[in-house]
């Protein structure tokens, strides 16, 4: 309500300078102010994971932060994961295990996924498992997810599927 | 030439096609409700009540107006000109209740919208909200059912006679004396507490008019977009050619999305008066307190059953706890009514006799929730099943496997009066069963002493793609037997097929795209699905009910059949065959071992934009309307074994293995069957071990935010084996039964067994869910307690 704060910051390798109230959401910033609407907004209460980008190379909650704090950062959302035509290999593997159905949740597992497969071994189904645990999939049960990430899990160490 | 002609047609019915709507949801460019922006759109934010039951005596509103931004403050004297929503029944002595857009005097739950506000911004019309001050004057709850059942109990309408809105009673046979006669009972009083459907996208409405053309276009987070539309029509008096509904992409549903909110007439109405867009998505917590809530049941049953365990009679008691209001249009008998209607389940019962009562308490309105009704029945009747298997000492399969309708018994008519088609109920206890190795586990549960170790079956039948000649909702005076499909070629050559359908994860943009694909002989690629949008569709309800395959699915085969027969007569007099000599396939109509050969650009530009090659006679406009009533239903069966650990020491419970096998008919896409059982098991779990929304004594919810209302993660849910099992296919087009919802009816019934059987050494029972290590360390203390009492 006060003053507005001005922030620079990079978004999906494009930068933006933008004047925000210091209590904006960055996944409302994300949303309303750049347009950027795959993210979703689940539960505002740090939850469900639908919300979830990667900042810096590291995944990150954006209904718990605030656009202030995106200040400086490198941000990922789906929207810079891959496009329509040319899919990451995490959206294709999703789509070759209907890993999806309302899609809702889809991009906060995404983004998920792509810190998962950078930080963790993930030798077992039940590390993978372990590891989605912070994102709430209504529709899947996560069977399909989990079998999407294992084909990740295993292109990544070089197994043979 | 001729070597180029395909022969053999591609099947894509049967086929796992990978989805069609994918690519833009992997993306993120996918458009929900709150993605869609317009110019000069204001914010809607709701002051709700924080009352389970009081008197409104006044709504401060000025310092909310005075705020920088507010452009509007609305209560219920502003929406004088709405009629109250109610939703009308045939059901003998039923009580409707009238619901106002806002509340009007009186508040009945914790929730409900009192006061509306519009902003420029959603961040403004919060402010503002927190600005207004509604005085309210208490007034006394009853807030369990049971409490509020009993005559002398405070009313929550005043206007009604009681708060029991509907008393309905079930006989078939002479249950009483059957009881009285039969050799062996066994009784429980069962209970499913309240729970929320809890998709993972929050509701969201967006209304614009067009004043220029004086078109109303409400974009919602619904599956029953044609339903919306007829009742907004109505209250607003708006013709639907003035006022459209378009379900955009939907984050999920499970029955939440699946009924008229007061939200969807507000920002509607507000549209139209403030001629600018009006936005409204809702947060989690009011979709935690005020989104439709299901279950609130309980169940008081005996069985009766011979020596050889041949089951004789079922009584049951069911009192069901619908909440404030009587939601629209499904009526509060929705769910009680339907527990009572499905508890005969598979079996033989000649003897059968329920009363329902649905009561109102201060609680949000309960609502359709996947399996609506039966995941009650059948955790009720399923553990009776299982206690009379232990006192007989029958294994509990062998018990299911004497008493389920045979092959040769079809048609069963039900004690409820539902009648069962063919449909596999022993082929699927046998397939679940030999799916799991029940000797080895009955073994390794007497060996294990650091686990518990416990194996639960549950078999259950539902009626599926439900046709005119049956209400969805007992009493509901609405036909929701029947979908349209409008299929087209245009002028391009390119194939749409459009429903009033709408998807919200069903995947029916694929799935009735290879039903389109098959029959029409083009790819599934080639067929752009239509759905979600009552401007292009004039009559149809949505989907729910596990009615789309069915029903949509049906309408598509009729009508791509259609349209087949004038492609190849188009054709025909082109060559100058017979129309018997033309196929289609892969995008190609031809004559096989001919040179014969088009495609349908081709056939197309032929009928409307060559005026020369075809005579006139035979430029057929290649579009054909089908309508498909099955007039009743099919029959869905389905067995689910779980295996369940209990670690002693936390009472923790997890869930070792789940097998589903189940007879849907004819699968349209494998892979997007598995999906739809997986996450409705994954929902069951849910209802088994954690989902519950708590109220305290003052009619409080307690379970307000995802930290307190559990559902389950991928930690919760193990894999998932599925069998499917193709018994006779039932009779409709295409072969299709309904099992979106099966998964939620299976499961919850199968876990309390298995969690019952782990703990039976105990002198524990499993009558309540969801089962929590909580209460499970209650159940035992009791146990233990009056053991050493003894």
């Amino acid at each position: 309500m006060t003053g507005k704060a001005r922030i620079t910051l990079t978004v999906n390798g494009e930068p933006f300078e933008a004047e925000v109230e210091p209590r904006m959401l960055a996944a409302d910033f994300l949303r309303d102010e750049l347009g950027l609407t795959g993210t979703h907004v689940g539960c505002e209460h740090g939850v469900c994971g639908t919300c979830t980008i990667m900042m810096n190379g590291v995944s990150a909650r954006s209904c718990l932060m605030l656009a202030v704090q995106l200040d400086g950062a490198e941000v990922q959302t789906v929207e810079g994961l891959g496009t329509i035509r040319d899919m990451h290999r995490i959206q294709e593997a999703f789509h070759e295990h209907h890993a999806l159905q309302c899609g809702f949740c889809t991009p906060g597992f995404l983004m998920t996924v792509c810190d998962i497969l950078e930080s963790l071994p993930l030798r077992t189904d039940a590390e993978i498992r372990d590891a989605l645990s912070g994102n709430i999939c209504r529709c899947t049960g996560y069977d399909h997810i989990v079998k999407a990430v294992r084909t990740l899990v295993d292109e990544r160490d070089g197994a043979a599927s | 030439m001729t070597d180029a002609t395909p022969f053999t047609r591609p099947k894509y019915v049967g086929t796992p096609v990978r989805r069609l709507e994918d690519p833009r949801l992997l993306t993120g460019r996918g458009r929900y409700a709150a993605d869609i922006q317009l110019p000069r759109m204001v914010h809607l934010a709701i002051v709700r009540s924080d009352q389970a039951h009081a008197r409104i005596i006044g709504i401060d509103t000025d310092e909310a107006r005075a705020l920088p931004g507010v452009i509007g403050v609305f209560s219920a004297a502003d929406f004088a000109h709405v009629p109250d929503i109610r939703a009308p029944s045939r059901m003998p002595n039923y009580q409707a209740t009238s619901c106002p857009v806002l509340a009007r005097d009186v508040v009945r739950y914790v929730g409900e919208p009192v006061v509306a506000i519009v902003a420029v911004s959603r961040y403004i019309a919060e402010d503002a909200a927190a600005l207004i001050d509604v005085d309210y004057d208490p007034l006394d709850v009853a807030v369990a059912a049971r409490e509020a059942s009993d005559p002398a109990a405070p009313r929550l309408h005043e206007e009604l006679e009681s708060n029991t809105v509907f008393t309905r009673r079930f006989s078939a046979g002479d249950c009483a004396a059957a009881m009285d006669a039969a050799a062996n009972t066994v009784s429980g009083q069962f209970r499913l507490t309240r729970k929320t459907s809890m998709s993972t996208e929050p509701r969201a409405y967006v209304a614009e008019h067009d004043v220029g053309k004086d078109v109303l276009t409400l974009y919602g987070s619904t599956n029953v977009p044609g339903i919306v539309r007829d009742a907004i029509g109505r209250l607003l008096e708006l013709g639907g050619n003035r006022f459209h509904v378009v379900a955009p992409d939907v984050g999920g549903s499970f029955g939440g999305k699946g009924s008229l909110y007061p939200e969807e007439v507000i920002v509607s109405d507000l549209a139209r008066r403030l001629e600018r867009p009006v936005k409204y998505v809702a947060d989690r917590m009011e979709e935690l307190t005020s989104g439709s809530q299901a279950f609130g049941e309980e169940v008081e049953a005996t069985l009766a059953f011979d020596d050889d365990g041949r089951f004789i009679a079922l009584d049951a008691d069911i009192l069901g706890d619908v909440g404030a209001y009587s939601i629209y249009p499904w009526t509060a008998a929705l769910e009680p009514v339907q527990v009572a209607g499905f508890m005969p389940g598979p079996y033989r019962i000649p003897h059968f006799s329920a009363t329902v009562r649905g009561v109102c308490t201060p609680k949000p309105p309960t609502g359709p929730y996947r399996g609506v009704g039966r995941p009650m029945a059948v955790f009720a009747l399923e553990r009776l099943v299982d206690k009379a298997a232990s006192r007989l000492g029958i294994p509990p399969a062998e018990l299911r496997r004497r008493n389920l309708v045979n092959a040769e018994e079809f048609p069963h008519r039900t004690g409820s009066g539902i009648v069962w088609d063919r449909s596999g109920f022993q082929e699927c206890l046998a397939a679940a069963c030999s799916a799991v190795d029940l000797t080895a586990l009955q073994a390794e549960k007497a060996r294990r002493t650091d686990k518990w170790v416990g194996v639960g079956v549950a078999s259950y039948a539902e009626l599926t793609g439900i046709g005119s000649r049956i209400s969805v909702a007992p009493g509901m005076p609405m036909n929701t037997g029947a979908e349209t499909a409008a299929v087209r070629i245009d002028s391009t050559g390119a194939v749409s097929a459009v429903f009033a359908l709408a998807s919200h994860g069903q995947s029916l943009e694929t799935t009735l795209a290879q039903i389109v694909a098959e029959e029409l002989g083009v790819r599934p690629r080639d067929v752009a699905v239509v759905q979600g949008d009552t401007a292009l569709a004039p009559h149809g309800t949505g989907t729910y009910a596990s009615r789309s395959a069915v029903i949509g699915g049906g309408a598509a085969t009729k009508a791509a059949r259609a349209l087949a027969v004038k492609v190849k007569r188009v054709a025909a007099t082109l060559f100058g065959v017979d129309p018997s000599d033309v196929q289609t396939g892969n995008g190609d109509i031809f004559v096989p071992g001919t040179n014969h050969s088009i495609d349908f650009p081709e056939l197309a530009r032929l009928v409307y934009s060559d005026m020369s090659t075809l005579p006139q006679e035979a430029r057929e406009t290649l579009e054909v309307q089908e309508t498909y009533d099955p007039v009743f239903g099919t029959t869905t069966s389905s067995t689910h074994v779980a295996v369940v650990e209990i670690d002693p020491e936390t009472l923790h419970t997890s869930l070792r293995q789940l097998v589903v096998s189940e007879d849907c008919g004819k699968l349209i896409n494998p892979m997007v069957v598995e999906g739809q059982v997986h996450g409705g098991v994954a929902q069951g779990i849910g209802v088994a071990l954690l989902e519950e929304l708590k109220f305290d004594d003052a009619g409080q919810p307690i379970t307000a935010t995802l930290a307190d209302y559990l559902v389950p993660t991928s930690a919760e849910v193990p894999d998932i084996d599925v069998v499917h099992v193709e018994t006779e296919l039932p009779d409709n087009p295409g072969g299709f039964r309904g099992m979106g919802e099966g998964g939620t009816i299976g499961a919850p019934a199968a876990i309390a067994n298995a969690v019952a059987d782990a703990v039976a050494h105990l002198g524990v029972e499993v009558n309540s869910l969801p089962i929590t290590p909580n209460k499970l360390h209650a159940l035992i203390a009791a146990a233990s307690r009056q053991e050493g009492q003894e």
